[in-house]
């Protein structure tokens, strides 16, 4: 057997007093895709840290092709061959693809001379493994797909054998995350070791060879992808059997609540995000707005929470809404029955550094019953905050703690109590599992469920299709600012949607195979 | 989990923050012949041994809460104003004209009439910036800064053009009436025995200070406009998502934190020189930024640092009365105390951070 590419042994990290990493061991094959593979906070990511340098670890060795080797920084980790594509693209904005890939790998002082290397490089890495970007193409006019290779050119043209990939789809639509990891198969049989972090089962399933699972900052299991399912890992990552299915009895909807007709939105830049869309949710029911990020479905929940402006005609419950001006604040909003979870729960639905208790009245806070007097009724909305956060199970259950002191799903938990529990009768909700634990994720997803069955209106934005798909009654998907069409959940599948999020409107092709593809899936 | 104890945020960093800034305080005194054991002595004895020393400290720490106050407001909604200065300058035209033209029969109805002048007029001074800042997005900082250069014009041309009694040389109003005069400390705690605060400056409105503090904390964790305050100052998005209106909080945050600026004027103009002139403030509305950024936007903090530099300006200006040491150098150490306490905070912060962490780790 050759030497691993990679072997890490006892790799210990502590920030404060959080153990990140325990004495983790880890024996990645050459030529292999190996997936890492654990909730938020579980390690991975500090694990790579150390891997690319930018940590240093407290205990432990590193080992590349049976070489003890010491990584002090990044600039040592693309010596030693590895390359790494963050989750969020280091890339300069406004300089071509070409002047990015030479960044920091500058020969000399004269700019053309390497340019031209890395050019008559980068046709050569194209031609090799599929890489196709057009070398003068400017950053911020590629798609995020294309972006993402450019992240790999880099790292390929630094001679990079060791490709660290971190939730690289969570920006893709599903043709694109296709590509990815066709690109990937690609790299992998030319010999390239690829180590793919994600939170995502399906994924490490269809793409990886070995799959190590981290919790609580040590790694639980390392096994054969072929040799496991997607529950075992389930359970792995989390430390108890979970539901990966939300179980709930068809809707049964009742009155419009929420009619939107025309509506479009112009952001700050002028550019308009949302151009025309009509949209009804009813009672008891779960409309799911499926789309790739970025193509508007931020600007819709913004115009219909009330913090961004629109033009169109919006009723709730038969009465026009301002989109403009007094009124259209989220006060007005939530006076008219609308509860909204914000899709960035940390900029948007909660202040970080506010304790749990105020925040369980954030946007709620000039409500008669948390005043008295002309002061706000403090004791009280910590008593309630407290109730409330037994009722969802937050947890540490300290209504004293700062907000940010919280992890994703607990935080998630937060916000949720407090929209959930005014008795709206439309509740928007934005990506409500995004950095959410999977334990987590079951559990919201069930509170969801419960309201709807309990006859209120949901509006649900997600890019995540699995939860659009398991989540919603019906589903319409909006791609540059339209919504190209409306599905029933049960009569259409991931590549139909896949084919809508990325603007193709004639699906004919993949509905006619839905029947065989549900099968498949099943 | 927070990273150490708050006695140790609170207290324990503030005190190193000082003594180091005392540590190279000493160096430049030895630096220029003089010798730091005796200079701190004479700083000590001259503004805390004797009542009168107090009487100083305390009438400059009285600016200091207003401005300071001021600052940390603003502060928590993350605006910087550092218009103190301005606002405090014409805060001193509204204590002069009510004190000028309206007759009061007492002081405690004088005082409650001119605090109302300050108020309004400090407010209304920083009204405009924060207009400019929450519609048009004009940088608070650059407005405020410029605010008080029109400030100490507008001043100059009011005191030299209008408020100049005919035939007086300087430009300054003329005296304010008997019915205004506050009582001073020396008024209130001497007895026929002993005279305590001779001549001191320091009179009633610290109390008003103290009164202001009480208010300011109430009005930020207390109210819903503090929450609202707070909330705009941590994250605009959110804020607007929980539809609070940027706007708003903007023009409120800065009418409280001119008003309260503001009313800094009614100590220096109303109590201490009776009389409206070119410079009262002195540059208090700067030192209310460091009292603010040293007592960490927190009114008790404010109410503290505002004490410790009162100190610093008293025992500054002894040691320039008795020693060789040139004015010059006590803005040295002043500076000196800012940058410990202010600017180099996480100097200090940081390795008490990781020595706390090692010993919580130690004994677990």
């Amino acid at each position: 057997m050759t030497a691993p590419a990679i072997e890490l042994k006892g790799i210990s990290k502590a920030f404060g007093p959080v153990q990140a990493n325990k004495d983790i061991s880890i024996s990645v094959q050459p030529g292999t895709i190996h997936g890492i593979i654990g909730e938020n906070g579980a390690g991975k990511s500090t694990l790579m840290s150390i891997l690319y340098g930018f940590y240093k670890a407290d205990a432990g060795e590193i080992f590349i092709k049976g070489q003890k080797t010491q990584i002090p920084d990044s600039q040592h980790a693309i010596k030693a061959g590895i390359g790494m594509v963050f989750q969020h693209f280091k890339l300069v904005e406004n300089f071509t693809v070409l002047e990015n890939i030479i960044l920091g790998a500058e020969d000399g002082a004269m700019l053309t001379t390497s340019l031209g290397k890395a050019r008559k490089e980068l046709k050569h890495l194209a031609d090799e493994y599929g890489l196709n970007v057009d070398p003068d193409a400017v950053i911020e006019n590629l798609s995020v797909g294309h972006q993402q290779r450019v992240e790999i050119l880099k790292a390929l043209y630094r001679k990079a054998e060791i490709l660290i990939l971190d939730e690289p789809t969570g920006v893709l639509t599903p043709a694109e995350a296709d590509q990815l990891f066709r690109i990937l198969d690609r790299l992998r049989e030319e010999g390239k070791t690829i180590i793919l972090i994600t939170h995502k089962l399906r994924e490490i399933m269809d793409t990886t060879d070995t799959v190590s699972v981290m919790r609580r900052g040590e790694m639980t299991a390392t096994v054969k992808t072929s040799e496991t399912s997607p529950e075992e890992l389930a359970e792995l990552m989390v430390g108890r059997k979970v539901l990966l299915r939300v179980d709930k009895v068809p809707a049964t909807p009742g009155k419009t609540v929420l009619d939107v007709k025309g509506l479009r939105v112009v952001d700050e830049k002028g550019v308009e995000r949302v151009k025309g869309i009509d949209l009804t949710v009813r009672a008891g029911e779960i409309l799911g707005i499926a789309g790739v990020a970025g193509n508007g479905q931020s600007e819709l929940l913004e115009v219909l929470g009330g913090f961004a402006d629109g033009t169109g005609v919006i009723t709730m419950n038969g009465t026009e809404i301002p989109l403009t001006g007094q009124g259209a604040d989220g006060r007005a909003r939530r006076d008219a029955g609308i509860s909204h979870v914000p899709e960035d729960r940390q900029r948007e639905g909660l202040i970080m550094e506010y304790s749990a208790w105020e925040n369980t009245v954030f946007g709620y806070h000039r409500d008669k019953d948390h005043q008295s007097g002309i002061l706000m009724d403090n004791a009280g909305i910590q008593a309630e905050a407290q109730e409330k956060m037994d009722r969802f199970d937050v947890r540490p259950p300290n209504p004293k703690l700062a907000a940010k002191n919280f992890s994703g799903g607990n935080q998630q938990k937060i916000v949720l109590a407090r929209e959930i529990e005014r008795n709206p009768d439309l509740l928007l909700i934005g990506q409500p599992t995004r950095g959410v634990d999977i334990g987590a994720i079951e559990f919201i997803h069930q509170q969801v469920v419960n309201l709807r069955d309990q006859g209120k209106a949901i509006l649900l934005v997600s890019v995540e299709l699995d939860e659009i798909m398991s989540l919603s009654d019906r589903i319409a998907v909006m791609f540059d600012g339209h919504i190209m069409g409306e599905r029933d959940p049960a009569q259409t599948n991931e590549r139909e949607l896949g084919l809508l999020m990325a603007g193709i409107t004639d699906t004919s092709a993949v509905t006619n195979g839905a029947s065989e593809e549900a099968l498949n899936d099943g | 989990m927070d990273k150490m104890p708050k006695w140790a945020d609170i207290v324990l960093i503030p005190v190193i923050s000082l003594l180091l800034a005392a540590f190279f305080s000493s160096l430049v005194i030895l630096a220029i012949g003089e010798s730091p054991v005796e200079a701190f002595k004479l700083m000590v004895d001259g503004a805390l041994m004797r009542s009168a020393g107090w009487g100083y400290t305390l009438y400059y720490a009285t600016n200091f809460m207003f401005t300071g106050l001021a600052v940390a407001v603003a502060f928590h909604a993350r605006l910087f104003n550092i218009g103190g200065e301005g606002q405090a300058m014409i805060a001193g035209l509204g204590v002069a004209l009510v004190c000028l033209y309206i007759p009061w029969p007492h002081w405690s109805l004088a005082i409650l009439g001119a605090s109302v002048g300050a108020a309004l007029f400090g407010a209304l001074w920083a009204l405009i910036p924060a207009y400019l800042q929450a519609r048009r997005g004009s940088h608070i900082v650059i407005t405020t800064i410029m605010f008080n250069f029109i400030a100490a014009a507008l001043l100059n041309y009011v005191l030299v053009e209008l408020l100049r009694p005919v035939g007086a040389m300087d430009p300054a109003s003329a005296k304010f009436p008997a019915g205004t005069h506050l009582p001073t400390f020396q008024d209130m705690f001497s007895t026929e025995s002993s005279k305590m605060f001779r001549g001191a400056p320091a009179n009633v409105t610290f109390f008003l200070a103290l009164a202001a503090c009480v208010f300011v904390w109430l009005l930020i964790w207390r109210t819903r406009l503090g929450y609202e305050i707070r909330a705009f100052g941590q994250s605009e998005t959110a804020a607007k998502y929980a539809g609070i209106s940027p706007v708003r909080i903007t023009v409120i945050a800065m009418l409280i934190s001119g008003a309260l600026a503001g009313m800094m004027a009614v100590n220096t103009t109303m109590g201490e020189s009776e009389r409206l002139i070119l410079n009262a403030t002195e540059g208090a509305g700067f030192i209310g930024i460091a009292v603010a950024l040293m007592g960490r936007n927190h009114p008790l903090g404010v109410c503290v640092a505002a004490i410790l530099f009162g100190f610093l300006y008293q025992g500054g200006a002894e040691l320039a009365l008795w020693t060789n040491i040139p004015r010059e150098l006590i803005v040295v150490i002043q500076a000196l105390v800012i940058l410990f306490t202010g600017a180099l905070d996480n100097m200090v912060r940081e390795p008490i951070e990781k020595l706390f962490i090692a010993m919580r780790r130690r004994n677990a």
